[in-house]
């Protein structure tokens, strides 16, 4: 199952890549949420899938799946939330300013020439 | 300890801080005046080193600075030192005092001009005196810095800024090799001080890193000397007021590469490659400066072109003396004559050149012009000038009775007696040696005589002279008299100097000739008999006459070097190619779109770790620990990766944020299969908040073409992407495969409910194993919440509410 979820994981970041090298601001914010949903997936596939019971002592079951992975996935979901979050409403806030989604019309004066 | 040595090299330095308050405080009296008295009292106080160093002892005197690192200000004088030291203080009364007239009170920063004059005095006594080859570096590079401030001291002129960045430059490119060389010598012998590496010199001779240093610190002495091809910056350098070129760029800082070589000589003399090198750029120099100095017009590049032909002189002098090394005994030893040569000639310069810079610098005050083309007939006008223009520039062309005739004879023979030096197996090559020099000798008479003739025979041209030419004021005069007085001592007493202070510096330079207790014997005397040295002049003499009557004849001879071949130009063009090429490159990555910076850093980092992988045979493939594979997770997987190229390729944006929002809870659903429930709840909610988040967005974007611009499949995009994708997969595989060590998830089931009273091993870990993260991750979403309201609420002047 680690295998699978490993190639579930490279389409994720592919597919993340992809939209974030593209011009349209808002594509870029999708995959920075895309490429987030890849990380997680990876942290959870690394610490091994499936290893027992979920991390709550009242189960009283032999072994538990560890716990420290999902803690960290927590963490960075939230983290993620929130700067993705900021990245919309300062997507949002840019084109209020400059009048345009596309990121080769938000270039700052050219220095060399 | 700090002794009065060291406070005689600072003293400089400290004064110069003195000199601003002087300037504000006391208006009414040049600064000059007190300023004199720091290079006056410090000549009084380096004679009193002249009985101990004329028995070839010298002093030292050790100040700790940082002794960890091997780096003590040592200060050492003994012969060579202090000559150098005498003709630093000594001539820096003389210009000084010449400055107190040649700069005016009123129209000129004079605080700038004194405070850089002190910092370059005390840097250049720093250099001669310092036995610590960091500290030597150390002021090495003050006397660059101090020399770039004062050749832009006007800096209002753009030649002046071009010629102080150009010297700049090139001085200091020397420098720092300098400094790579110094650090190769401490690889090599351990030690920072020159005593000490001169004394381990024959153990280092077949070091591998024996001939990169010596050309390092070479490199380094050419640049600082204007040595072939590192000359240019010289005569640029003359945009600097007079007094600077008198002082800096003919007696003193010029000869600071000079005083490297002859100081390390014990060092490195022992290798062919040093005499050899160290004599043909001298002798090259010679030529080609004493050449080109003919060609021009403005007295003080005449000047310029003319100290670097000297230097190329004394230089070429000294490479032959190295020579001496090779023997071990004083008597029969030839090539000694070549280093007194060169230390005579040294001091010979350092007056005659002075005093001709200080008496073009009274032609250009009392004229207005240096052009020769405009000059001439001054000898009636200016007959104090005009003598000491005619000492200065007979004793330069090597004419009797003056005391440049003298060092020139003694020239001629050091390099005669090469063409009988078959130590290093070119003995053939030798013969050319003193035929370039002859050579140059009838060029440097040449320009010597235009310096007189142009300037102060001919007719004068009123019409053509700014202003009305008269006598200088007396206290302009009195340095240059000074040093042509001296010039003409020198000429008749030449061994006042002999024992006093050449014998001497020769014991620095070459220690190993000498026996314990024994003395150079330097007696120069006028007249050797019908020798052939004597011949030789007597040819440039005439010769040289010749051509100065001819010279209008001949002066095509230049044009079959065009100037589009010449080194200014090669380093123009230099400069001018290489800012060129750095911006294009810069302008060829630096594009300002974010997708390329994104598409190199994605490049980047799969290369190296795809190279990673393959290069260190990490790439593992196994099932061993994996879990099983069922139906139902499959369909999911499958269900996520189509979401996932939905997401992608897909134009309407509905389409993109329904097919994210599906990413999303696929996630949430592996995170239940996955036994993860707090993960699954959160992945829920925080799916949904930013669908709707994401929806509010789009919504407010009215403006925005309803769909997103018709997404055009991009080739070099997926590329990219697909790499990093398979890079992320090659990776995750691999470490399944491979677990050096067993995790830490034992410690938690028991611990979580003993150590923190919680069941919900998850929460525990978050609030009280690992609280800190929590912390900060509320601290972010807390930022990213104010963040947001102030990017909404701010309101920038005359921009719409949002």
């Amino acid at each position: 199952m680690e295998i699978v979820m490993s190639i579930v994981a490279g389409v994720l970041f592919m597919a993340g890549t992809y939209l974030v090298l593209s011009k349209n601001m808002i594509r870029i914010i999708v995959g920075t949420s895309v490429i987030s949903h890849g990380a997680h997936l990876l942290l959870l596939t690394m610490a091994g899938l499936k290893t027992g019971a979920p991390p709550l002592l009242g189960l009283e079951a032999s072994n538990y799946t560890d716990p420290l992975p999902q803690a960290l996935i927590l963490t960075a979901i939230v983290i993620s939330f929130g700067v993705t979050s900021f990245f919309l409403v300062l997507g949002y806030r840019a084109y209020k300013v400059t009048g345009t989604d596309d990121t080769d019309g938000l270039r700052g004066p050219d220095a060399h020439d | 300890m700090f002794t009065a040595l060291h406070f005689a090299i600072i003293a400089p330095f400290l004064a110069a801080i003195l000199v601003p308050i002087l300037y504000k405080l006391v208006s009414r009296i040049h600064t000059g005046w007190f300023v004199l008295l720091v290079p006056f009292l410090l000549f009084i106080y380096f004679i009193q080193f002249l009985p101990i160093t004329s028995n070839n002892e010298s002093v030292t005197a050790v100040f700790d600075w940082i002794p960890s690192l091997g780096i003590s200000f040592a200060a050492y004088v003994d012969g060579l030192g202090l000559l150098f030291a005498l003709l630093i203080t000594g001539i820096g009364s003389l210009v000084v005092l010449y400055s107190i007239y040649y700069l005016s009170k009123e129209k000129e920063s004079l605080n700038n001009f004194y405070v850089y004059l002190l910092m370059f005095m005390g840097a250049m006594l720093g250099v001669v005196l310092s036995d610590n080859l960091i500290v030597l570096y150390t002021f090495w590079e003050i006397t660059s810095i101090s020399s770039f401030l004062l050749i832009s001291y006007w800096y209002e002129r753009e030649k002046s800024r071009y010629g102080a960045l150009k010297s700049m430059l090139i001085t200091m490119l020397g420098g720092f090799a300098m400094l790579v060389g110094i650090v190769l010598l401490y690889q090599m012998t351990n030690t920072f001080s020159i005593q000490e590496i001169a004394a381990s010199s024959s153990e280092i001779l077949n070091h591998p890193l024996f001939l990169p240093a010596m050309l390092l610190i070479l490199l380094g002495a050419f640049t600082k000397s204007a040595q072939f091809p590192f000359h240019i910056w010289l005569p640029d350098a003359m945009e600097a007021p007079t007094p600077v070129s008198a002082y800096l760029h003919s007696a003193t800082m010029v000869k600071a590469g000079i005083y490297l070589v002859a100081r390390l000589s014990p060092v490195f003399a022992f290798s062919g490659e040093w005499l050899w090198l160290v004599a043909g750029f001298g002798i090259t120099t010679l030529f080609w400066g004493s050449f080109s100095a003919v060609r021009h017009t403005d007295l003080k590049a005449i000047l310029a072109y003319s100290t670097v032909s000297q230097l190329g002189m004394i230089l070429s002098m000294l490479g032959v003396g190295a020579a001496a090394l090779h023997f071990d005994s004083i008597d029969n030893n030839l090539y000694i004559g070549a280093t007194a040569a060169a230390l005579f000639h040294l001091i010979n310069h350092a007056t005659f050149k002075g005093s001709l810079f200080m008496m073009v610098g009274i032609v250009d005050h009392e004229t207005g012009t240096r052009d020769i083309r405009h000059l001439g007939g001054l000898m009636t006008v200016m007959p104090i000038t005009f003598t000491i223009a005619v000492i200065g520039s007979f004793s330069m062309a090597g004419l009797p009775p003056f005391n440049g005739f003298l060092s020139k004879e003694m020239f001629f023979t050091a390099m005669l007696n090469i063409t009988t030096f078959n130590l290093f197996s070119v003995d053939t090559i030798g013969i050319v040696f003193p035929i370039v020099a002859w050579i140059a000798s009838i060029f440097t008479f040449i320009y010597s005589m235009i310096i007189v003739f142009k300037t102060f025979g001919g007719k004068l041209q009123l019409n053509k002279l700014p202003s009305k030419p008269h006598e200088a004021p007396f206290g302009m005069l009195i340095s240059p008299l000074v040093l042509i007085s001296l010039v003409i001592v020198f000429g008749f007493f030449p061994n006042i100097l002999s024992y006093t202070v050449i014998a001497p510096a020769m014991a620095s330079i070459l220690p190993s000739v000498l026996a314990n207790g024994e003395q150079f014997h330097v007696d120069i005397y006028f007249w050797h008999g019908w020798t052939l040295e004597l011949f030789m002049t007597l040819g440039v003499v005439a010769l040289g006459s010749l051509l100065y009557l001819s010279i209008r004849k001949w002066s095509g001879v230049y044009s079959l070097f065009p100037e589009t071949l010449s080194f200014n130009k090669l380093y123009d063009q230099t400069l001018f190619t290489g800012e060129r090429a750095a911006s294009r490159i810069t302008g060829l990555y630096m594009t300002g779109s974010i997708r390329h910076y994104l598409v190199y850093i994605f490049i980047f980092f799969t290369a190296i770790l795809i190279a990673t992988l393959f290069g260190k045979d990490a790439l593992t493939l196994t099932t061993d620990n994996t879990a099983p594979v069922s139906v139902h997770e499959l369909i999911l997987a499958a269900m996520l990766i189509f979401s996932a190229l939905t997401v992608m390729f897909a134009s309407k944006r509905m389409t993109v944020l329904i097919s994210l929002g599906v990413t999303g809870y696929t996630v949430a659903l592996f995170f239940v299969i996955f036994r993860a429930p707090d993960l699954a709840l959160t992945q829920l909610i925080i799916e949904t908040v930013s669908v709707a988040l994401f929806l509010l967005c789009f919504y407010h974007l009215p403006n925005i073409t309803k769909d997103l611009k018709k997404v055009r499949f991009q080739t070099g995009n997926f590329i990219v992407s697909l790499a990093v994708g398979i890079t992320i997969t090659l990776i995750g595989i691999s470490a399944n495969g491979t677990r050096l060590f067993e995790s830490i998830s034992g410690f938690f089931p028991e611990a979580s409910y003993d150590l923190a009273g919680g069941k919900n091993m998850v929460n525990v870990i978050l609030v009280d194993f690992r609280g800190t993260d929590t912390l900060f991750e509320i601290l972010v979403l807390g930022i990213a919440a104010l963040g947001i309201f102030t990017m909404i609420k701010l309101r920038l002047a005359g921009r719409d509410r949002l």
